[in-house]
């Protein structure tokens, strides 16, 4: 039973959050200079996402594997590879680097 | 609706979606089959995968309340890694905006990492607002979908590092946003929000080092202080 009630109070506490941004955006006036800002905030966010999505793991660093795989992945974007190459090469170099006992 | 959606899209962009999907499929079969693994009730992971639907927020819940941990710091810990949400709503809620309350109510829940880097991919607004209801209703699908089988099927994948998976969505990201690093000052933003996020990373709660990196920002707007204060005020 709590763990329904703790299901719903993540949930609804998420879905707040996520509602939240929509919200405030239709209320406010967005100059040119702001919808600018705004553009950058999100490059910003996800290159934090990906930096620590791709070295930390916890509060520690993740390996080298993953790192590795996210390396040449990007590479692969940056030389205009195609998406479905970049995502399949990132998954399959660090999938063969832990084969190959790489942590 | 749907028919339009996805000759907006084009064949590239949905395969491109697809692909996404597919892998965040498998990694909600892991979800299910971990939380299920952990001594958990069956439900638990597909209840949570609907109405909470964000990935990292429920592995850390599970894990908290698998170690028996305390349930007000799982719950506390699954918001605040969320909380990304807020600002990325802000910056892609134009995708929503001019449509009824009701649609809006529904287009939130479907908010994600996923689908706001696919519409930032996108300049024309019928385009962002196809990737965007077709990405995040998709991978709503495919979600939950993967976390019954793996809440059922047991331990088919419980391991999904094996196949790389957790390089594969760094890369996803890092190949959606590149186009976007073209610009000196956006690159100067990036990179010091990612030295921000993973400076802190060592020291805070999951999350809140991500929240940080936002004030690498600044460092795209270079000397133009007038610039600067105006568009924090606005």
């Amino acid at each position: 039973m709590m763990l329904v009630a703790l299901s719903f109070i993540l949930g609804a506490g998420t879905f707040a959050m996520r509602f939240a941004g929509p919200s405030l955006r239709s209320r406010v006036r967005i100059s040119p200079k702001a919808e600018r800002l705004m553009s950058v905030a999100v490059v910003v966010l996800f290159a934090a996402l990906i930096a620590t999505s791709a070295l930390i793991e916890g509060h520690g660093f993740a390996g080298i594997a993953r790192p590795a795989g996210v390396v040449v992945g990007g590479v692969l974007a940056w030389r205009k590879a195609p998406f479905v190459v970049v995502v399949i090469a990132a998954a399959a170099t660090a999938a063969l680097l832990r084969l190959a006992g790489v942590p | 609706m749907v028919r339009s959606i996805w000759r907006t899209l084009g064949t590239e962009l949905a395969r491109d979606i697809a692909l996404v999907c597919l892998a965040d499929g498998v990694v909600g079969l892991s979800f299910g089959a971990i939380t299920v693994g952990a001594g958990l009730p069956v439900w638990l992971p597909m209840l949570l995968s609907l109405v909470v639907f964000a990935g990292a927020a429920q592995f850390m819940f599970v894990a908290i309340m698998a170690s028996g941990g305390n349930p007000v710091a799982a719950v506390v810990t699954g918001l605040i890694v969320n909380t990304r949400l807020i600002p990325m709503g802000f910056a892609v809620g134009d995708v929503l905006a001019g449509q009824s309350t009701f649609r809006r109510l529904i287009g939130s829940h479907f908010l994600l990492d996923e689908n706001v880097a696919f519409v930032i991919t996108q300049k024309d607004p019928q385009r962002r607002k196809a990737a965007y209801w077709a990405c995040g209703v998709a991978l709503f699908v495919c979600w939950n979908i993967g976390v019954l089988i793996g809440a059922f099927g047991g331990s088919i994948i419980t391991d999904t590092n094996a196949f790389g998976l957790d390089a594969a969505f760094p890369a996803v990201m890092l190949a959606l946003i590149l186009p976007s690093l073209n610009d000196g000052p956006v690159k100067r933003a990036a990179f010091t929000g990612a030295v921000i996020a993973l400076v802190t990373a060592p020291f805070l709660t999951a999350g809140v080092p991500v929240l940080l990196a936002l004030a690498g920002v600044l460092a795209g707007l270079g000397g133009d202080k007038a610039n600067k204060t105006s568009a924090a005020r606005s």
